[in-house]
Protein backbone atom coordinates (compact mmCIF):
# COMPACT_ATOMS: atom_id res chain seq x y z
CA UNK A 1 0.00 0.00 0.00
CA UNK A 2 1.56 3.21 -1.18
CA UNK A 3 0.95 6.48 0.95
CA UNK A 4 -0.43 8.73 -0.87
CA UNK A 5 -0.56 12.61 -1.11
CA UNK A 6 -4.25 13.52 -0.78
CA UNK A 7 -6.00 15.98 -2.05
CA UNK A 8 -8.68 17.07 0.28
CA UNK A 9 -7.91 19.99 2.90
CA UNK A 10 -9.47 19.32 6.02
CA UNK A 11 -7.44 16.50 7.15
CA UNK A 12 -10.47 14.01 6.42
CA UNK A 13 -10.05 11.59 3.21
CA UNK A 14 -12.57 9.05 1.69
CA UNK A 15 -11.40 5.85 1.73
CA UNK A 16 -12.08 3.97 -1.24
CA UNK A 17 -14.57 0.73 -0.76
CA UNK A 18 -12.24 -1.15 -2.35
CA UNK A 19 -9.85 -0.23 0.84
CA UNK A 20 -12.26 -0.77 3.48
CA UNK A 21 -13.65 -3.99 2.24
CA UNK A 22 -9.51 -5.16 2.29
CA UNK A 23 -10.13 -3.67 5.84
CA UNK A 24 -13.02 -6.11 6.93
CA UNK A 25 -11.11 -9.13 5.01
CA UNK A 26 -8.30 -8.51 6.99
CA UNK A 27 -9.64 -8.19 10.64
CA UNK A 28 -11.83 -11.35 9.69
CA UNK A 29 -8.74 -13.22 9.09
CA UNK A 30 -7.25 -11.68 12.41
CA UNK A 31 -9.98 -13.66 14.43
CA UNK A 32 -10.28 -16.81 12.67
CA UNK A 33 -6.77 -18.27 14.18
CA UNK A 34 -6.17 -21.59 14.54
CA UNK A 35 -3.59 -24.00 15.58
CA UNK A 36 -1.84 -24.22 12.40
CA UNK A 37 -1.37 -20.50 11.87
CA UNK A 38 -0.31 -20.85 14.74
CA UNK A 39 2.13 -23.02 14.53
CA UNK A 40 3.49 -21.97 11.35
CA UNK A 41 3.91 -18.60 12.85
CA UNK A 42 6.07 -19.64 16.03
CA UNK A 43 7.82 -21.48 13.37
CA UNK A 44 8.33 -18.37 11.01
CA UNK A 45 9.51 -16.40 14.05
CA UNK A 46 12.41 -18.45 15.13
CA UNK A 47 14.92 -16.24 12.75
CA UNK A 48 13.49 -13.04 12.75
CA UNK A 49 16.19 -10.18 12.56
CA UNK A 50 18.11 -11.82 9.77
CA UNK A 51 15.54 -13.09 7.22
CA UNK A 52 11.96 -11.07 8.04
CA UNK A 53 11.27 -7.90 5.76
CA UNK A 54 11.40 -5.21 7.38
CA UNK A 55 8.39 -3.06 7.56
CA UNK A 56 9.61 0.25 8.68
CA UNK A 57 13.19 1.25 8.54
CA UNK A 58 14.72 3.38 10.97
CA UNK A 59 18.27 5.44 9.02
CA UNK A 60 20.55 7.32 11.10
CA UNK A 61 18.07 9.21 12.99
CA UNK A 62 18.92 12.19 15.31
CA UNK A 63 15.91 13.44 17.43
CA UNK A 64 15.85 17.03 19.00
CA UNK A 65 13.17 18.84 21.40
CA UNK A 66 14.86 22.39 20.92
CA UNK A 67 18.28 22.02 21.45
CA UNK A 68 18.31 18.81 23.73
CA UNK A 69 19.15 15.93 21.54
CA UNK A 70 16.96 12.77 23.07
CA UNK A 71 17.93 10.57 20.19
CA UNK A 72 21.26 9.88 18.47
CA UNK A 73 22.06 7.72 15.42
CA UNK A 74 19.74 5.66 15.52
CA UNK A 75 19.59 2.41 13.08
CA UNK A 76 16.47 -0.04 13.42
CA UNK A 77 14.89 -2.65 10.95
CA UNK A 78 11.23 -3.31 12.71
CA UNK A 79 10.42 -6.65 10.64
CA UNK A 80 7.09 -7.02 9.73
CA UNK A 81 4.62 -9.43 11.83
CA UNK A 82 6.70 -9.37 14.72
CA UNK A 83 6.71 -7.86 17.97
CA UNK A 84 9.91 -5.35 18.64
CA UNK A 85 10.18 -4.15 22.37
CA UNK A 86 12.19 -1.11 23.11
CA UNK A 87 13.15 -1.44 26.88
CA UNK A 88 15.45 0.88 28.76
CA UNK A 89 15.68 3.23 31.51
CA UNK A 90 13.73 6.06 32.26
CA UNK A 91 14.47 8.77 29.83
CA UNK A 92 16.69 7.23 27.38
CA UNK A 93 14.48 8.07 24.47
CA UNK A 94 12.18 5.33 23.97
CA UNK A 95 8.83 6.46 24.39
CA UNK A 96 10.22 9.71 22.06
CA UNK A 97 11.52 6.91 19.25
CA UNK A 98 7.60 5.31 19.26
CA UNK A 99 6.09 8.16 18.62
CA UNK A 100 8.38 9.37 15.80
CA UNK A 101 6.79 6.14 14.25
CA UNK A 102 3.11 7.79 13.15
CA UNK A 103 4.81 11.52 13.75
CA UNK A 104 2.99 12.25 16.80
CA UNK A 105 5.58 14.21 17.90
CA UNK A 106 4.94 17.01 15.24
CA UNK A 107 2.24 17.98 17.60
CA UNK A 108 5.40 18.93 19.85
CA UNK A 109 6.84 22.62 19.62
CA UNK A 110 10.38 22.72 19.04
CA UNK A 111 11.10 19.29 17.61
CA UNK A 112 13.21 18.30 15.24
CA UNK A 113 14.39 15.41 13.29
CA UNK A 114 17.20 14.01 11.32
CA UNK A 115 17.49 10.87 9.12
CA UNK A 116 15.18 9.31 7.66
CA UNK A 117 11.89 6.49 8.82
CA UNK A 118 10.90 4.56 5.96
CA UNK A 119 7.54 2.28 6.35
CA UNK A 120 7.61 -0.08 3.36
CA UNK A 121 10.13 1.76 1.55
CA UNK A 122 8.79 5.63 2.35
CA UNK A 123 10.39 8.26 4.23
CA UNK A 124 7.24 8.73 6.72
CA UNK A 125 8.87 12.74 7.14
CA UNK A 126 8.59 13.66 3.02
CA UNK A 127 6.31 16.55 2.75
CA UNK A 128 3.52 14.98 0.62
CA UNK A 129 3.15 12.63 3.11
CA UNK A 130 -0.81 12.89 4.42
CA UNK A 131 -0.15 12.74 8.32
CA UNK A 132 -3.99 11.47 9.08
CA UNK A 133 -3.85 8.23 6.60
CA UNK A 134 -0.04 7.96 8.59
CA UNK A 135 -1.41 7.74 11.54
CA UNK A 136 -4.38 5.70 10.29
CA UNK A 137 -1.81 2.92 8.72
CA UNK A 138 0.45 3.44 12.23
CA UNK A 139 -2.18 3.65 14.94
CA UNK A 140 -1.22 3.65 18.46
CA UNK A 141 -2.68 2.48 21.98
CA UNK A 142 -1.38 4.45 24.87
CA UNK A 143 -0.08 3.83 28.63
CA UNK A 144 -3.03 6.11 30.08
CA UNK A 145 -6.56 4.14 28.52
CA UNK A 146 -8.86 6.69 26.71
CA UNK A 147 -12.08 5.56 25.39
CA UNK A 148 -14.14 8.02 24.06
CA UNK A 149 -16.88 8.93 26.38
CA UNK A 150 -19.32 7.40 24.35
CA UNK A 151 -20.99 4.12 24.04
CA UNK A 152 -18.61 0.83 23.15
CA UNK A 153 -20.11 0.77 19.68
CA UNK A 154 -19.71 4.48 18.97
CA UNK A 155 -16.13 4.25 20.16
CA UNK A 156 -14.92 1.23 17.45
CA UNK A 157 -17.12 2.58 14.81
CA UNK A 158 -15.79 6.39 15.17
CA UNK A 159 -12.62 5.91 12.62
CA UNK A 160 -14.83 4.53 9.97
CA UNK A 161 -17.58 6.93 10.45
CA UNK A 162 -15.03 10.17 9.81
CA UNK A 163 -13.71 8.33 6.86
CA UNK A 164 -17.29 7.83 5.45
CA UNK A 165 -18.11 4.33 6.02
CA UNK A 166 -22.15 5.22 6.59
CA UNK A 167 -23.93 1.70 6.33
CA UNK A 168 -25.29 0.42 9.53
CA UNK A 169 -24.89 -2.98 8.44
CA UNK A 170 -21.21 -2.24 7.54
CA UNK A 171 -20.16 -0.67 10.93
CA UNK A 172 -21.68 -3.34 12.79
CA UNK A 173 -19.60 -5.94 10.95
CA UNK A 174 -16.68 -3.53 11.74
CA UNK A 175 -17.23 -3.20 14.90
CA UNK A 176 -17.82 -6.94 15.93
CA UNK A 177 -14.52 -8.10 13.88
CA UNK A 178 -12.62 -5.29 15.77
CA UNK A 179 -13.79 -6.26 19.17
CA UNK A 180 -12.99 -10.18 18.21
CA UNK A 181 -9.62 -9.05 17.16
CA UNK A 182 -9.11 -7.28 20.14
CA UNK A 183 -10.30 -10.54 22.23
CA UNK A 184 -13.53 -8.07 23.65
CA UNK A 185 -16.33 -9.30 21.72
CA UNK A 186 -17.52 -12.47 24.30
CA UNK A 187 -17.53 -9.95 27.23
CA UNK A 188 -19.30 -6.82 25.72
CA UNK A 189 -21.64 -8.26 22.71
CA UNK A 190 -24.65 -7.27 25.21
CA UNK A 191 -24.00 -4.49 25.97
CA UNK A 192 -22.57 -2.73 22.59
CA UNK A 193 -24.26 0.99 23.47
CA UNK A 194 -23.46 0.86 27.04
CA UNK A 195 -21.24 3.30 28.27
CA UNK A 196 -17.29 2.57 27.36
CA UNK A 197 -16.72 4.19 30.47
CA UNK A 198 -18.45 1.31 32.33
CA UNK A 199 -15.73 -1.62 31.52
CA UNK A 200 -13.04 -2.27 33.67
CA UNK A 201 -9.65 -0.69 32.79
CA UNK A 202 -8.32 -3.90 31.28
CA UNK A 203 -11.50 -4.27 29.00
CA UNK A 204 -10.87 -0.35 28.06
CA UNK A 205 -7.40 -1.09 27.41
CA UNK A 206 -9.09 -3.92 24.69
CA UNK A 207 -11.26 -1.38 23.52
CA UNK A 208 -8.73 1.06 22.45
CA UNK A 209 -6.91 -1.66 20.64
CA UNK A 210 -10.24 -2.72 19.27
CA UNK A 211 -10.46 1.08 18.11
CA UNK A 212 -6.81 1.22 16.48
CA UNK A 213 -7.48 -1.57 14.84
CA UNK A 214 -11.34 -0.89 13.12
CA UNK A 215 -9.31 1.27 10.46
CA UNK A 216 -6.78 -1.39 9.61
CA UNK A 217 -3.69 -0.20 10.64
CA UNK A 218 -0.35 -1.94 9.38
CA UNK A 219 1.31 -1.53 12.50
CA UNK A 220 0.47 -0.54 16.04
CA UNK A 221 2.27 0.70 18.49
CA UNK A 222 2.26 0.45 21.85
CA UNK A 223 3.33 2.73 24.62
CA UNK A 224 3.77 1.02 27.96
CA UNK A 225 0.17 -0.40 27.44
CA UNK A 226 -0.42 -2.77 30.61
CA UNK A 227 0.98 -0.57 32.68
CA UNK A 228 -2.18 0.83 34.53
CA UNK A 229 -3.56 -2.69 34.14
CA UNK A 230 -3.60 -5.72 36.91
CA UNK A 231 -1.69 -8.89 35.68
CA UNK A 232 -4.61 -11.01 34.79
CA UNK A 233 -5.77 -7.91 32.01
CA UNK A 234 -1.91 -7.88 31.36
CA UNK A 235 -1.61 -11.50 30.70
CA UNK A 236 -4.95 -11.27 28.22
CA UNK A 237 -3.25 -8.29 26.33
CA UNK A 238 -0.26 -9.74 26.11
CA UNK A 239 -2.12 -12.88 24.86
CA UNK A 240 -3.59 -11.15 22.49
CA UNK A 241 -0.34 -9.79 20.90
CA UNK A 242 0.36 -13.34 19.63
CA UNK A 243 -2.45 -13.55 17.91
CA UNK A 244 -1.96 -9.59 16.21
CA UNK A 245 1.29 -10.35 14.99
CA UNK A 246 -0.03 -12.44 12.09
CA UNK A 247 -1.55 -9.46 10.74
CA UNK A 248 0.71 -6.78 11.90
CA UNK A 249 3.76 -5.48 12.76
CA UNK A 250 3.42 -4.43 16.36
CA UNK A 251 6.08 -1.94 18.30
CA UNK A 252 5.48 -1.60 22.15
CA UNK A 253 6.84 0.25 24.05
CA UNK A 254 7.56 -1.13 28.20
CA UNK A 255 9.60 -0.40 31.55
CA UNK A 256 8.55 -3.76 32.24
CA UNK A 257 11.68 -5.74 30.89
CA UNK A 258 9.97 -9.03 31.75
CA UNK A 259 7.39 -8.14 29.52
CA UNK A 260 9.45 -7.33 26.74
CA UNK A 261 11.24 -10.89 27.68
CA UNK A 262 7.67 -12.29 27.68
CA UNK A 263 5.89 -11.22 24.37
CA UNK A 264 8.12 -9.68 22.08
CA UNK A 265 10.14 -11.59 19.00
CA UNK A 266 13.16 -8.99 19.12
CA UNK A 267 14.34 -6.22 21.52
CA UNK A 268 16.09 -3.24 21.18
CA UNK A 269 17.73 -1.93 24.68
CA UNK A 270 18.33 1.87 24.72
CA UNK A 271 20.50 4.24 26.45
CA UNK A 272 20.42 8.01 27.00
CA UNK A 273 19.25 8.10 23.51
CA UNK A 274 21.50 5.42 21.74
CA UNK A 275 20.31 2.12 20.39
CA UNK A 276 22.84 -0.04 22.77
CA UNK A 277 21.96 -3.23 21.36
CA UNK A 278 19.01 -4.88 19.20
CA UNK A 279 18.74 -8.64 18.94
CA UNK A 280 16.43 -11.13 18.86
CA UNK A 281 15.16 -11.39 22.39
CA UNK A 282 15.97 -15.20 23.31
CA UNK A 283 19.68 -13.65 22.99
CA UNK A 284 19.61 -10.56 24.62
CA UNK A 285 18.05 -12.02 27.64
CA UNK A 286 20.32 -15.26 27.87
CA UNK A 287 23.49 -13.83 26.62
CA UNK A 288 23.82 -10.10 25.12
CA UNK A 289 26.39 -8.84 23.69
CA UNK A 290 26.85 -5.69 25.29
CA UNK A 291 27.79 -5.18 28.83
CA UNK A 292 25.56 -2.46 29.68
CA UNK A 293 22.68 -4.18 28.06
CA UNK A 294 23.31 -7.24 30.94
CA UNK A 295 23.67 -4.80 33.81
CA UNK A 296 20.32 -3.85 32.91
CA UNK A 297 18.52 -7.34 32.10
CA UNK A 298 20.18 -8.30 35.36
CA UNK A 299 19.27 -5.20 37.58
CA UNK A 300 22.37 -4.07 38.30
CA UNK A 301 21.64 -0.37 36.84
CA UNK A 302 18.61 1.32 35.62
CA UNK B 1 -9.35 -15.91 26.52
CA UNK B 2 -6.56 -18.59 28.05
CA UNK B 3 -3.86 -16.33 29.17
CA UNK B 4 -0.21 -17.91 28.67
CA UNK B 5 -1.40 -20.28 26.52
CA UNK B 6 2.24 -20.19 24.31
CA UNK B 7 3.73 -20.46 27.97
CA UNK B 8 1.81 -23.91 28.65
CA UNK B 9 2.82 -25.36 24.83
CA UNK B 10 6.11 -24.88 25.47
CA UNK B 11 5.97 -26.74 28.52
CA UNK B 12 3.89 -29.40 27.40
CA UNK B 13 7.05 -29.05 24.47
CA UNK B 14 9.61 -29.89 27.44
CA UNK B 15 7.83 -32.56 28.69
CA UNK B 16 7.40 -34.59 25.44
CA UNK B 17 11.07 -34.08 25.06
CA UNK B 18 11.96 -35.41 28.43
CA UNK B 19 9.64 -38.59 27.34
CA UNK B 20 11.77 -38.98 24.17
CA UNK B 21 15.13 -38.80 25.76
CA UNK B 22 13.79 -41.63 28.51
CA UNK B 23 12.62 -43.73 25.95
CA UNK B 24 15.58 -43.30 23.97
CA UNK B 25 17.76 -44.09 27.25
CA UNK B 26 15.51 -47.16 28.14
CA UNK B 27 16.09 -48.63 24.63
CA UNK B 28 19.19 -48.27 24.90
CA UNK B 29 19.81 -50.23 28.25
CA UNK B 30 17.70 -52.99 27.13
CA UNK B 31 19.70 -52.74 23.71
CA UNK B 32 23.05 -53.02 25.98
CA UNK B 33 21.76 -55.92 27.84
CA UNK B 34 20.63 -57.88 24.63
CA UNK B 35 24.33 -57.55 23.70
CA UNK B 36 25.68 -58.97 26.11
CA UNK B 37 23.20 -62.13 26.67
CA UNK B 38 23.45 -62.32 22.85
CA UNK B 39 27.05 -61.86 22.43
CA UNK B 40 26.72 -59.38 19.70
CA UNK B 41 29.18 -56.98 19.02
CA UNK B 42 27.14 -55.30 16.00
CA UNK B 43 24.72 -54.19 18.24
CA UNK B 44 26.93 -53.10 21.04
CA UNK B 45 28.81 -50.96 18.73
CA UNK B 46 25.24 -49.27 17.67
CA UNK B 47 24.45 -48.98 21.02
CA UNK B 48 27.95 -46.82 21.43
CA UNK B 49 26.65 -44.95 18.55
CA UNK B 50 23.50 -43.92 19.97
CA UNK B 51 25.02 -42.44 22.75
CA UNK B 52 25.54 -39.11 21.12
CA UNK B 53 22.00 -38.95 19.84
CA UNK B 54 21.08 -39.00 23.26
CA UNK B 55 23.69 -36.25 24.42
CA UNK B 56 22.36 -33.63 21.97
CA UNK B 57 19.13 -34.32 23.45
CA UNK B 58 20.33 -33.49 26.67
CA UNK B 59 21.42 -30.30 25.45
CA UNK B 60 17.97 -29.62 23.29
CA UNK B 61 16.56 -29.96 27.04
CA UNK B 62 19.24 -27.58 28.78
CA UNK B 63 18.80 -24.59 26.22
CA UNK B 64 15.00 -24.92 26.14
CA UNK B 65 14.79 -24.70 29.65
CA UNK B 66 17.44 -21.25 29.87
CA UNK B 67 15.04 -19.95 27.47
CA UNK B 68 11.75 -20.57 29.72
CA UNK B 69 13.80 -19.52 32.64
CA UNK B 70 14.82 -15.99 30.97
CA UNK B 71 12.00 -15.41 29.21
CA UNK B 72 8.91 -16.56 30.97
CA UNK B 73 9.39 -16.14 34.75
CA UNK B 74 8.29 -18.96 35.94
CA UNK B 75 7.25 -19.33 39.74
CA UNK B 76 5.83 -22.36 42.18
CA UNK B 77 4.96 -25.69 40.34
CA UNK B 78 5.93 -24.15 37.12
CA UNK B 79 9.71 -24.01 38.29
CA UNK B 80 10.03 -26.44 40.22
CA UNK B 81 9.24 -28.59 36.83
CA UNK B 82 11.48 -26.93 34.47
CA UNK B 83 14.28 -27.26 37.17
CA UNK B 84 13.37 -30.69 37.29
CA UNK B 85 13.71 -31.40 34.03
CA UNK B 86 16.91 -29.84 33.50
CA UNK B 87 18.28 -32.27 36.52
CA UNK B 88 16.55 -35.42 35.18
CA UNK B 89 17.89 -34.92 31.57
CA UNK B 90 21.32 -35.03 33.19
CA UNK B 91 20.54 -38.65 35.09
CA UNK B 92 19.13 -39.78 31.95
CA UNK B 93 22.54 -38.70 29.88
CA UNK B 94 24.52 -40.72 32.86
CA UNK B 95 22.70 -43.34 32.18
CA UNK B 96 23.10 -43.79 28.35
CA UNK B 97 26.62 -43.48 29.22
CA UNK B 98 26.67 -46.29 31.60
CA UNK B 99 24.37 -48.28 28.64
CA UNK B 100 27.50 -47.49 26.58
CA UNK B 101 30.07 -48.59 29.19
CA UNK B 102 28.29 -51.93 29.70
CA UNK B 103 28.77 -52.56 25.84
CA UNK B 104 32.02 -51.77 25.87
CA UNK B 105 32.97 -54.35 28.49
CA UNK B 106 30.38 -56.63 26.32
CA UNK B 107 33.10 -55.95 23.57
CA UNK B 108 35.71 -56.90 25.54
CA UNK B 109 34.49 -60.06 27.29
CA UNK B 110 33.21 -61.75 23.64
CA UNK B 111 37.10 -61.95 22.81
CA UNK B 112 36.52 -64.95 25.34
CA UNK B 113 34.43 -67.74 26.24
CA UNK B 114 31.33 -66.61 27.89
CA UNK B 115 32.79 -67.37 31.87
CA UNK B 116 29.03 -68.65 32.62
CA UNK B 117 25.64 -68.65 32.22
CA UNK B 118 24.11 -64.89 32.66
CA UNK B 119 21.41 -65.36 35.10
CA UNK B 120 21.79 -62.20 37.90
CA UNK B 121 23.26 -59.62 35.64
CA UNK B 122 19.73 -59.93 33.28
CA UNK B 123 17.65 -59.77 36.32
CA UNK B 124 19.28 -56.79 37.35
CA UNK B 125 19.03 -54.95 34.48
CA UNK B 126 15.34 -55.87 34.16
CA UNK B 127 14.80 -54.31 37.64
CA UNK B 128 16.58 -51.36 37.02
CA UNK B 129 14.71 -50.60 33.48
CA UNK B 130 11.35 -50.73 35.20
CA UNK B 131 12.38 -48.62 37.80
CA UNK B 132 13.89 -45.99 35.22
CA UNK B 133 10.38 -46.41 33.07
CA UNK B 134 8.51 -45.83 36.67
CA UNK B 135 10.62 -43.10 37.40
CA UNK B 136 9.92 -41.54 34.45
CA UNK B 137 5.87 -42.09 34.52
CA UNK B 138 6.17 -40.69 37.99
CA UNK B 139 7.53 -37.47 36.31
CA UNK B 140 4.75 -37.72 33.34
CA UNK B 141 1.90 -37.90 35.93
CA UNK B 142 3.28 -35.85 38.74
CA UNK B 143 3.09 -38.97 41.03
CA UNK B 144 4.96 -38.90 44.02
CA UNK B 145 3.66 -41.84 45.87
CA UNK B 146 5.10 -43.83 42.50
CA UNK B 147 8.57 -41.83 42.55
CA UNK B 148 8.54 -42.78 46.45
CA UNK B 149 7.72 -46.69 45.52
CA UNK B 150 10.45 -46.33 43.08
CA UNK B 151 13.24 -45.55 45.89
CA UNK B 152 12.41 -48.55 48.11
CA UNK B 153 13.79 -50.61 44.78
CA UNK B 154 16.89 -49.78 45.16
CA UNK B 155 17.75 -51.92 48.20
CA UNK B 156 17.01 -55.13 45.59
CA UNK B 157 19.30 -54.12 43.09
CA UNK B 158 22.49 -52.98 46.08
CA UNK B 159 21.82 -56.32 47.23
CA UNK B 160 21.54 -58.24 43.75
CA UNK B 161 25.19 -56.45 43.13
CA UNK B 162 26.57 -57.61 46.36
CA UNK B 163 25.66 -61.29 45.52
CA UNK B 164 27.40 -61.21 42.16
CA UNK B 165 30.16 -59.22 43.09
CA UNK B 166 30.33 -62.80 45.66
CA UNK B 167 29.67 -65.10 43.33
CA UNK B 168 32.50 -63.20 40.91
CA UNK B 169 34.95 -63.38 43.07
CA UNK B 170 34.90 -67.08 44.02
CA UNK B 171 35.39 -67.35 40.45
CA UNK B 172 38.72 -65.45 40.78
CA UNK B 173 39.98 -67.30 43.77
CA UNK B 174 39.32 -70.70 42.18
CA UNK B 175 40.81 -70.04 38.91
CA UNK B 176 43.29 -66.87 37.64
CA UNK B 177 42.14 -67.50 34.10
CA UNK B 178 38.95 -66.26 35.05
CA UNK B 179 40.11 -62.73 36.48
CA UNK B 180 39.94 -60.83 33.37
CA UNK B 181 36.60 -62.05 32.26
CA UNK B 182 35.15 -61.40 36.42
CA UNK B 183 36.03 -58.74 36.63
CA UNK B 184 34.92 -56.95 33.45
CA UNK B 185 31.24 -58.84 34.34
CA UNK B 186 31.70 -57.27 37.78
CA UNK B 187 31.60 -53.66 36.39
CA UNK B 188 29.02 -54.16 34.02
CA UNK B 189 26.81 -55.13 37.31
CA UNK B 190 28.33 -51.81 38.96
CA UNK B 191 27.01 -49.74 35.66
CA UNK B 192 23.77 -51.79 36.47
CA UNK B 193 23.64 -50.70 39.90
CA UNK B 194 25.12 -46.86 39.19
CA UNK B 195 22.06 -46.85 36.50
CA UNK B 196 19.49 -47.66 39.24
CA UNK B 197 20.59 -45.00 41.67
CA UNK B 198 20.04 -42.40 38.95
CA UNK B 199 16.79 -43.80 38.19
CA UNK B 200 16.27 -43.20 42.45
CA UNK B 201 18.05 -39.64 41.92
CA UNK B 202 15.14 -38.87 39.16
CA UNK B 203 12.19 -40.37 41.34
CA UNK B 204 13.89 -37.73 44.00
CA UNK B 205 13.49 -34.89 42.13
CA UNK B 206 9.74 -35.79 41.19
CA UNK B 207 8.82 -35.85 44.87
CA UNK B 208 10.52 -32.70 44.71
CA UNK B 209 9.20 -31.17 41.49
CA UNK B 210 5.54 -32.49 43.23
CA UNK B 211 5.81 -31.64 46.44
CA UNK B 212 8.04 -28.82 46.79
CA UNK B 213 10.27 -31.24 49.70
CA UNK B 214 14.00 -31.45 48.82
CA UNK B 215 14.38 -35.83 49.66
CA UNK B 216 17.83 -36.17 48.21
CA UNK B 217 20.58 -37.78 50.61
CA UNK B 218 18.15 -38.08 53.56
CA UNK B 219 18.04 -41.46 54.81
CA UNK B 220 14.44 -42.05 55.18
CA UNK B 221 12.26 -39.46 53.42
Amino acid sequence: MQITANSATSGTSAIPKERMRRSMLVVEKMTNTSERRNQEHMESTSRPLADAHPKIVIQDMNFFYGKVQALTKVNMPIPANQVTAFIGPSGCGKSTLLRCLNRLNDLVDGTRIEGKILLEGNDIYDPGVDVTDLRTRVGMVFQKVNPFPKSIWQNVAYGPQLRNVKKRATLDDLVEKSLQGAGLWEEVKDRLHGSALGLSGGQQQRLCIARALAVNPDVLLMDEPCSALDPISTGRIEELLYTLKEQLTVVIVTHNMQQAARVSDLTGFFLLGELIEYDDTKTIFTNPSDRRTEDYITGRFG
Amino acid sequence: MPIHRRFDEELADLKQQILRMGSLVEGQIRQALKALVDRDDILATQVIKNDRQVNTMDVAVDEACLELLALQQPAARDLRFITTAMKISTELERMSDLAENICERAIELHKEPQLKPYIDIPLMADRAIKMVGEALDAFVRGDSALARRVLGEDDYIDDLNEQIFRELLSFMMENPQTISRAIRLSFISKYIERIADHATNVAELVVYMVEGKIIRHMISP
